[in-house]
C-alpha cells in the first residue's frame, strides 16, 4: 500500500499514476495510447478526464480498474498497486461504462441488481433494501419488475449506475456515463452522482467524458488529455481563468461549405473550432485570438468565400476553449482527424 | 482461500446458477427444441442398427451416447462459449472488476447448466426406453450414478478450461468449439463404442484423451451390459484423474489468459 504524508496523517491518494505508458500493437506500427501519464486524485474529489474520442481516457480507466496492464509506469488505486494488488483494488472500486448495459435481458431490473450485489457478497436482505433505495433514488422503482430487455436506454443506464453503487465503492469510475442519453436523463444522472459524492464524503469519482459542460458542471478538477498526454490539470474555474487575457469570438455563417482552416498559422490566432450543421446549412465557428483586431482580418478573408455572416458574439471562456488553447483545434476537428487516420 | 472468501465465492456461484435456472424456466419454449430434436437424431441411428440386425444393446449404446452428449453440448455452448457472449454484452467486464474468483462464475454456470440439461437427458433416456424398447440392465445403480457424476465433473472441468480460450479469443475460439463438437462426438463414441476392437488403434488412443469416452464406456457397461464396479474400476480411476488434473489446470488457464489479455489489451475487446 502506498501512503501520502499529509496534514491529516498517513493517507493514500485515492488514485495516483506515475509515468504510465500504454502501447498497443497497431496494424502497421505500435500505437501509444498513454504517454507518461501522471495524475493524483484526492479522497472525496470528483475528477474529470476530458478529451476527444481516442485520447486515451478509457485506456487509463481500464488500467485503474485492473482490466489492463500498463506497459510501463505505476498506478495506485486506494493505495494499492493495480498490477500487483489487483484483488485489493477490486474491493474498493466500481466501474460504470456509458453505452453499456451489463446484465441479463430475461431478468427483471431488481433481479439483475440482486445478482450483481452477490458479486460483492452482500447479504441478501441488505442487498434487497439497498436495491429498493437505489431504485427509488434514481427514480425507476416503478420498473423494478420489468425485464431488462424491455427497458429504454435511459432506464438501462440508471440500472447500470445503480449496479455501480451497490457495493458502496470508495472510488467510482465512470466512463462516459451519459453517453447516448437524452438531456434530462443526463442532467438527473449528473446531479445524482454529485450528490452521491457529497453524501459519501470520502467517495471519490473519476469521470471520463468528452462533454465539456459535463466536466465543467460536475468536476472539482479536470485533466485535459489528448493523444495519450495530459495537457493541463486544474479546477475548471482556474483553467478558464488562464484564458482571460485572450479574446474568444463565436460566429455563425451561412453554408456548410464555409472553411475556416485558413486561420491556422495566422499571427495572433491561438486556436479555433468549427461545427457544420447540414440541417440548417450553416457553420458555427469559434476562434481564440490574442487581440480583438485580429478577428477583423478573419472577417475579410471570410468575405472572399462569399458566405453570409449571420451572427458574431464575444464569448466567455469554456473548457472547450481551454482545449482549443492547448491543442489549437476543437474536439470536432480532433475526432474528424482521428476518423481519417 | 480464507473461509470468508470461500463463502463469498460460493454466493457468487449460487447467484450465477440462479440466473441460469431463472432464465431457463422463464422461456420454456427451448424445451421443445431441446427435447424433441435430439430424440429425432438418435432415432435415425436406432433404426439403422435395427435394419442391419445389430445386437439390441447397440440401440442402448446410442441412447446413452445421446443422453451424455446433451451434457457435452451444454459444456461447450452453454458454459465455454457463454463467456464469449458475456464479453460481448459487457458482463465479463463487470465480473473481472469484481473481487471474485472467475471459477465461481463458471461453477455457477456449470451447476445451472447441469440442472437444465438433466431434463433433456432424462427425456432422451425415457424416450429410448419407451419408444425404442432399449434393454436396460442396471444391477448396481450406485456404480452407475458414481460414473455418471464423475463424467459430469470431468466434462465441466474441461469446459472451464475451454472458457479461458473464449475469454480471450472470442470468435476464433467459437470456431474451435464448432470443431470440437463433431470430432468429440465421434471419438468419444456417442453412436458406437470406440473401445471396440473394430476401431483403429490410433482412434482408440485419441479417444482415451477425452473424459467422455471413459464415462460413456462405463455407463454402457453398468446400464446396458449389466456389469458391476469390478468391470469399470479403470473407468472410475481415469475419470478421477481427469477431474484432479483438469480443475487446477482450468484455474491456471483462466489466470494465464486473464493476464495475457491484460497485457495484450484483448480482455474486454469486443467483436473480434
Amino acid at each position: 500500500m502506498r501512503f501520502l504524508v499529509s496534514a491529516r496523517g498517513l493517507m493514500p491518494h485515492a488514485v495516483e499514476t506515475q509515468n504510465v505508458v500504454r502501447v498497443f500493437k497497431g496494424n502497421h506500427k505500435p500505437v501509444k495510447a498513454l504517454d507518461k501519464v501522471s495524475i493524483t486524485i484526492e479522497e472525496g474529489e470528483i475528477f474529470g478526464l476530458l478529451g476527444p474520442n481516442g485520447a486515451g481516457k478509457t485506456t487509463l480507466i481500464k488500467i485503474l480498474t485492473t482490466l489492463l496492464l500498463p506497459t510501463s509506469g505505476e498506478a495506485y488505486v486506494g493505495g494499492f498497486n493495480v498490477a500487483k494488488e489487483a484483488h485489493k483494488v477490486r474491493q474498493v472500486i466500481s466501474l460504470v461504462s456509458g453505452g453499456e448495459t451489463p446484465g441479463y435481458g430475461i431478468l427483471s431490473a431488481n433481479e439483475n441488481l440482486w445478482f450483481f450485489s452477490q458479486l460483492y457478497g452482500l447479504p441478501s436482505s441488505t442487498a434487497k433494501a439497498e436495491i429498493k433505495r437505489l431504485m427509488a433514488d434514481l427514480e425507476f422503482d416503478e420498473y423494478a419488475k420489468t425485464r431488462m430487455s424491455k427497458l429504454s436506454t435511459g432506464y438501462k443506464q440508471r440500472l447500470n449506475l445503480a449496479r455501480g453503487l451497490l457495493n458502496n465503492p470508495t472510488i467510482l469510475f465512470l466512463d462516459e456515463p451519459t453517453l447516448g442519453l437524452d438531456v434530462l436523463t443526463s442532467k438527473n444522472m449528473r446531479s445524482y452522482i454529485v450528490d452521491w459524492a457529497k453524501r459519501e464524503k470520502k467517495g471519490t469519482v473519476l469521470l471520463t467524458t468528452h462533454y465539456m459542460a459535463e466536466a465543467d458542471e460536475m468536476c472539482d478538477r479536470v485533466a485535459i488529455i489528448d493523444r495519450g498526454r495530459i495537457l493541463a490539470c486544474d479546477s475548471p474555474l482556474r483553467l478558464k481563468q488562464n484564458l482571460k487575457e485572450n479574446v474568444i469570438i463565436k460566429a455563425e455563417v451561412s453554408s456548410v461549405q464555409a472553411d475556416f482552416s485558413f486561420v491556422e498559422g495566422m499571427k495572433g490566432v491561438i486556436g479555433y473550432s468549427q461545427t457544420r450543421s447540414i440541417q440548417t446549412d450553416t457553420t458555427s465557428f469559434k476562434v481564440m485570438v490574442t487581440e480583438e483586431r485580429i478577428f477583423s482580418n478573419i472577417m475579410s478573408k471570410l468575405e472572399e468565400q462569399n458566405v453570409k455572416i449571420l451572427s458574431v458574439n464575444k464569448a466567455e471562456p469554456t473548457l472547450e476553449d481551454v482545449y482549443i488553447s492547448l491543442v489549437g483545434r476543437g474536439f470536432e476537428q480532433e475526432e474528424g482527424a482521428a476518423h481519417e487516420t | 482461500m480464507k473461509r470468508e472468501e470461500l463463502v463469498h465465492n460460493l454466493k457468487v456461484a449460487y447467484a450465477r446458477l440462479w440466473v441460469r435456472l431463472k432464465g431457463g424456466y422463464r422461456e420454456p419454449e427451448w424445451l421443445v427444441a431441446e427435447l424433441v430434436i435430439p430424440v429425432i437424431t438418435l432415432s435415425a441411428y436406432v433404426f439403422l442398427y435395427k435394419m442391419v440386425n445389430a445386437p439390441p444393446e447397440y440401440a442402448g449404446f446410442v441412447i446413452i451416447g445421446g443422453t451424455m452428449m446433451a451434457f457435452w453440448a451444454n459444456v461447450l455452448w452453454g458454459m465455454s462459449a457463454q463467456f464469449y457472449w458475456e464479453k460481448e454484452v459487457g458482463n465479463l467486464e463487470v465480473y473481472l472488476v469484481a473481487p471474485i474468483s472467475r471459477m465461481a462464475i463458471l461453477l455457477g454456470m456449470a451447476i445451472g447448466g447441469f440442472v437444465n440439461t438433466v431434463l433433456r437427458a432424462v427425456a432422451i433416456f425415457i424416450a429410448g426406453i419407451l419408444i425404442f424398447q432399449v434393454p436396460i440392465a442396471i444391477y448396481e445403480p450406485l456404480t452407475a450414478l458414481l460414473i455418471f457424476f464423475l463424467t459430469i465433473g470431468a466434462l465441466y472441468a474441461l469446459g472451464m478450461m475451454f472458457a479461458s480460450l473464449f475469454m480471450l479469443y472470442g470468435r476464433e475460439a467459437w470456431h474451435t468449439a464448432s470443431l470440437l463438437q463433431e470430432p468429440i462426438q465421434f471419438l468419444s463414441g456417442t453412436y458406437f463404442p470406440t473401445t471396440s476392437q473394430v476401431v483403429p488403434y490410433m482412434v482408440q488412443l485419441l479417444s482415451s484423451l477425452i473424459p467422455l469416452t471413459f464415462g460413456l464406456d462405463g455407463i454402457r457397461k453398468v446400464a446396458i451390459l449389466g456389469q458391476g464396479i469390478s468391470d469399470v474400476w479403470l473407468n472410475i480411476i481415469a475419470l478421477v484423474v481427469f477431474i484432479v488434473v483438469l480443475l487446477p489446470l482450468a484455474r491456471l488457464a483462466l489466470n494465464f489468459m486473464e493476464n495475457l489479455g491484460k497485457k495484450e489489451g484483448r480482455l474486454t475487446l469486443r467483436w473480434q
